[in-house]
């Protein structure tokens, strides 16, 4: 079979199972009673095989089929989970990472899996049968349907009277269970064979899982389908054995104890879990649990489909096109008067809105998709260290534009390694600081202005001054003078200087002194910045300032003599209209008197040399109150237009830097308005 | 035979400024635009005229009269906006007008005179003789210095 169309395909969706798993076995590892992550990550283990096996990699399939052995021990509670299975999972996704990563540069995707294989066999097969507590409640025996012990099917009302009415004319109704074996590669043309041989037989009243699910093999080896029929069960279980790689079939009656679970099933289905039924019983006891498996189960059910994210420029491009000749229809509509015409526009206007949004939506992912491997990372680096280190992610829907999320993963990498290898202590060396045994590393990501700040706190070690002076002095970084005289932030700061390492003995985790100034490289090159802030024996705090080279923030449309400014809402405390009276005059500094704040005045028209010079104020001024920090002022402005989303776009590198101007947009008349560099503003 | 041409002839799109008129490389040219509406943008020199939305792009403008130094006049129907790719931006150069595209011979091209007009020399590559037409060939890389660090040490 010519696999190659599918290549770039399965790469992805390859990676993004994996994912999940790694996802999945995170949370597991924190909730090891909940069987309903095994089966999050058996279903894309499970579907990483089939992808695997069609495509013709070999390796990946055996060992995916390897970890679901044991995923399915598991889950059939068999097998208690352990950090040590943990570990070996993690390390067979690890391979499975790698070997998908080889065939996406080229590779074969071929590695040395039999030890891991036998590792994995081992636990597997291991299964003393360590019930664990949650084997007696109502889940697993829920679970254990999919898991192949053959459970009646559910019935809603409307079937059993199906099934009750045929009864009572003289057809019989038998419920048949289809395995199909594990090679089994073509499973939905298997399933259709199945349906139609049964469909000949009689009528099927109910699949599970669902037709749709089963057209799309989204189950695994095995369904099980209700039917009306006149044949009777040998002959019926014969004709479906003739179909080619079925394992066993099962055919039973149809019996009417079913009925008691009815209600609750439907209930069930009215929430949408299609995935796991539900008994009655767990839905009470837990709600929460519920909440998440719903959730789940619709995270699931999106569709997606990829897109070049040149033809989304593309598209935003032709759009903004669009958006000036909507504002000349506009316009053309105001002067024509025509009621028809100014409706259509105005239907035009709406829609065009609509389209927009969805269109600036479309090219911003959650700074999420860099995040998420981290915690996986961060719990392997502190065991590979011996250390305790939880890690907090905050802010992870931050929203990025999709250029600067491709570019972030590796240096945000480098700067985790260095926090968990040189900023977390170690436990003994924490208790005797008389700290948590614990460390915590905070990444947090946030909006401010027109920049986003990826930060990253440890509560570790922190910046040793003289230990980095003498370094910096004996690699002839600095020289002593210089040393003397800089600020502890300076010689923070000194720590991302290139051929610079503090570690006494390199370790595995943070390389060689090469990594930081790395780091500090690419931040420069996407045209941020990184400081460090730490205190010795408190901790340290990396800020990453990244520019939004395209994005959308929110802004406040202001403005001045005839002229349209945008001030990011992430700057603005307030406006306030104030009386020109109650403004004072401090050393030729106007300030007004701001909620028992004195703070300054900034008349943006001077700035901005604006051409007028008529003071038109009645009396009144409007000001925005903004801020920098903790530092406030205030920004003269003629009126405020109102608030918007925006995209910021860049002047372009001809108007490098341009006083408090941090940028560009285009509003919806096509016009361009200028983005008011807060920052630059407040001194 | 095409390579042969391209050494011997160049495109270049002609423009008039005052009583003057230009020629630059019609590679670099992207597009002609009537004069779209110029947002002003502060604390820029007075040759910057702002930016406009070119097609979803800002793209900042200059008045090639203020650039040269020559008396500025108001914008008339024949004013167009002539929009030159550089090495990694893009400029729009506003001129009196947008005359025509010619061949001219490369050897017709000779090195600016001592005096040209009262535009500084830097900006001048050559001067090109066609027929009766002085064309003065721009270095726009001159013309066109990325603007820096614009007073912002004044506050």
């Amino acid at each position: 079979m010519d696999t190659d169309q599918y290549l770039e395909m399965f790469i992805e969706e390859s990676k993004e199972h994996l994912q999940s798993c790694n996802e999945h076995l995170l949370e597991l590892e924190k909730n090891p009673q909940d069987l309903g992550i095994v089966n999050e990550i058996f279903r894309s283990a499970h579907t990483l095989k089939g992808m695997s096996a069609t495509m013709g990699y070999e390796d990946i399939a055996d060992l995916t089929h390897m970890m679901e052995n044991v995923l399915d021990a598991i889950r059939n509670s068999r097998i208690r989970v352990t950090t040590e299975i943990l570990d070996v999972v993690f390390q067979a996704v690890d391979y499975l990472e790698e070997m998908v990563i080889d065939i996406a540069s080229g590779g074969t995707g071929k590695k040395d899996v039999r030890e891991l294989v036998e590792s994995l066999n081992a636990i597997e097969t291991g299964k003393n049968a360590i019930i664990s507590a949650v084997a007696e409640t109502a889940v697993t025996s829920v679970l254990a349907e999919e898991n192949g012990t053959v459970e009646p099917l559910l019935y809603d009302g409307y079937e059993m009277t199906v099934i009750t009415q045929s009864a009572e004319q003289g057809f019989n109704a038998f419920e048949i269970t289809v395995q199909l074996r594990d090679d089994c590669l073509l499973k939905a043309a298997r399933v259709f064979m199945v349906f139609e041989i049964l469909e000949k037989s009689g009528e099927i009243v109910k699949s599970e899982p669902k037709v749709e699910q089963l057209e799309n093999e989204e189950f695994d080896d095995m369904f099980t389908v209700a039917l009306i029929t006149k044949e009777d069960a040998s002959i019926l279980k014969t004709k479906v054995m003739k179909v080619s790689e079925i394992e066993t079939v099962t055919v039973m009656p149809i019996t009417i104890h079913n009925q008691s679970k009815e209600n609750e099933v439907e209930a069930a289905q009215n929430t949408g879990t299609v995935t796991t039924i539900l008994d009655e019983a767990e839905a009470k006891k837990d709600p929460t649990e519920q909440k998440d498996k719903k959730n789940t189960g619709a995270h699931s059910g999106n569709k997606t489909i990829r897109v070049n994210i040149d033809r989304l420029d593309i598209l935003m491009n032709l759009f903004e096109e669009l958006v000036i000749d909507r504002g000349r229809l506009q316009s053309i509509a105001t002067d024509i008067q025509n009621p028809e015409l100014t409706e259509t526009v105005e239907r035009i206007t709406r829609i065009s809105g609509d389209l927009q949004t969805i269109i600036l939506n479309m090219r911003m992912i959650p700074i999420e998709t860099v995040f998420n491997r981290f915690p996986k990372m961060v719990r392997q680096l502190a065991r590979d260290l011996d250390k305790k280190i939880a890690l907090e992610i905050i802010g992870a829907e931050t929203e990025l534009d999709r250029t600067v999320i491709d570019e972030i993963g590796d240096p945000l990498v480098h700067l985790i390694r260095n926090a968990l290898d040189h900023g977390i202590e170690s436990p003994a060396e924490r208790i005797a600081k008389g700290k948590p045994e614990e460390g915590t590393v905070t990444l947090r990501a946030y909006h401010s202005g027109n920049h986003v700040f990826i930060e990253l706190e440890d509560d570790g070690a922190g910046v040793n001054r003289q230990r980095v002076l003498a370094k910096a002095i004996k690699s002839g970084i600095v020289s002593e003078e210089m040393a003397e005289t800089m600020t502890d932030r300076q010689v923070a700061e000194l720590i991302l200087a290139s051929g610079f390492s503090t570690a006494e003995k390199i370790s595995d985790v943070s390389g060689r002194g090469v990594g930081l100034d790395v780091v500090k490289n690419t931040i420069e090159s996407l045209g941020g910045y990184i400081t460090i802030e730490s205190k010795e024996g408190q901790g340290s705090l990396f800020q990453v300032q990244l520019p939004l080279t395209l994005s959308i923030i929110s802004v406040m449309l202001v403005e001045l003599e005839s002229e349209v400014f945008a001030i990011p809402l992430t700057s603005i405390i307030e406006t306030a209209i104030i009386k020109t009276s109650e403004i004072m005059s401090a050393h030729n500094q106007k300030v007004i008197d701001f909620r028992g704040n004195i703070i300054p005045l900034v008349n943006l028209s001077e700035i901005f040399e604006m051409p007028g010079t008529a003071d038109v104020s009645d009396g009144h001024q409007s000001v925005v109150i903004v801020r920098k920090g903790d530092k406030l002022a205030g920004l003269v402005v003629d009126s405020f237009i109102g608030q918007q989303e925006i995209v910021l776009k860049s002047l372009g590198n001809y108007l490098q830097s341009v006083f408090a101007i941090s940028g560009a947009t285009i509003l919806g008349n096509g016009q361009v308005a200028l983005i008011i560099d807060c920052n630059a503003l407040i001194k | 035979m095409t390579d042969k041409l391209d050494q011997k002839e160049m495109k270049v799109i002609v423009f008039q400024l005052m009583d003057m008129e230009y020629a630059i490389n019609v590679d670099i040219v992207q597009s002609i635009e009537r004069v779209l509406s110029i947002t002003r943008v502060p604390k820029t020199p007075a040759y910057v005229k702002g930016v406009i939305n070119l097609r979803g792009i800002v793209t900042p403008i200059v008045d090639l009269r203020e650039r040269f130094g020559l008396v500025s006049t108001e914008m008339d129907d024949h004013t167009r906006i002539i929009i030159v790719t550089l090495e990694d931006y893009e400029v729009g150069l506003i001129v009196d007008a947008a005359n025509d595209v010619l061949d001219i011979p490369l050897d017709s091209i000779e090195p600016q005179p001592e005096v040209v007009g009262s535009i500084e020399s830097d900006f001048v590559s050559g001067v090109a003789k066609v027929g009766k037409h002085l064309l003065v060939m721009l270095n726009l890389d001159t013309v066109l210095e990325p603007v820096k660090r614009v007073t912002a040490d004044e506050y």
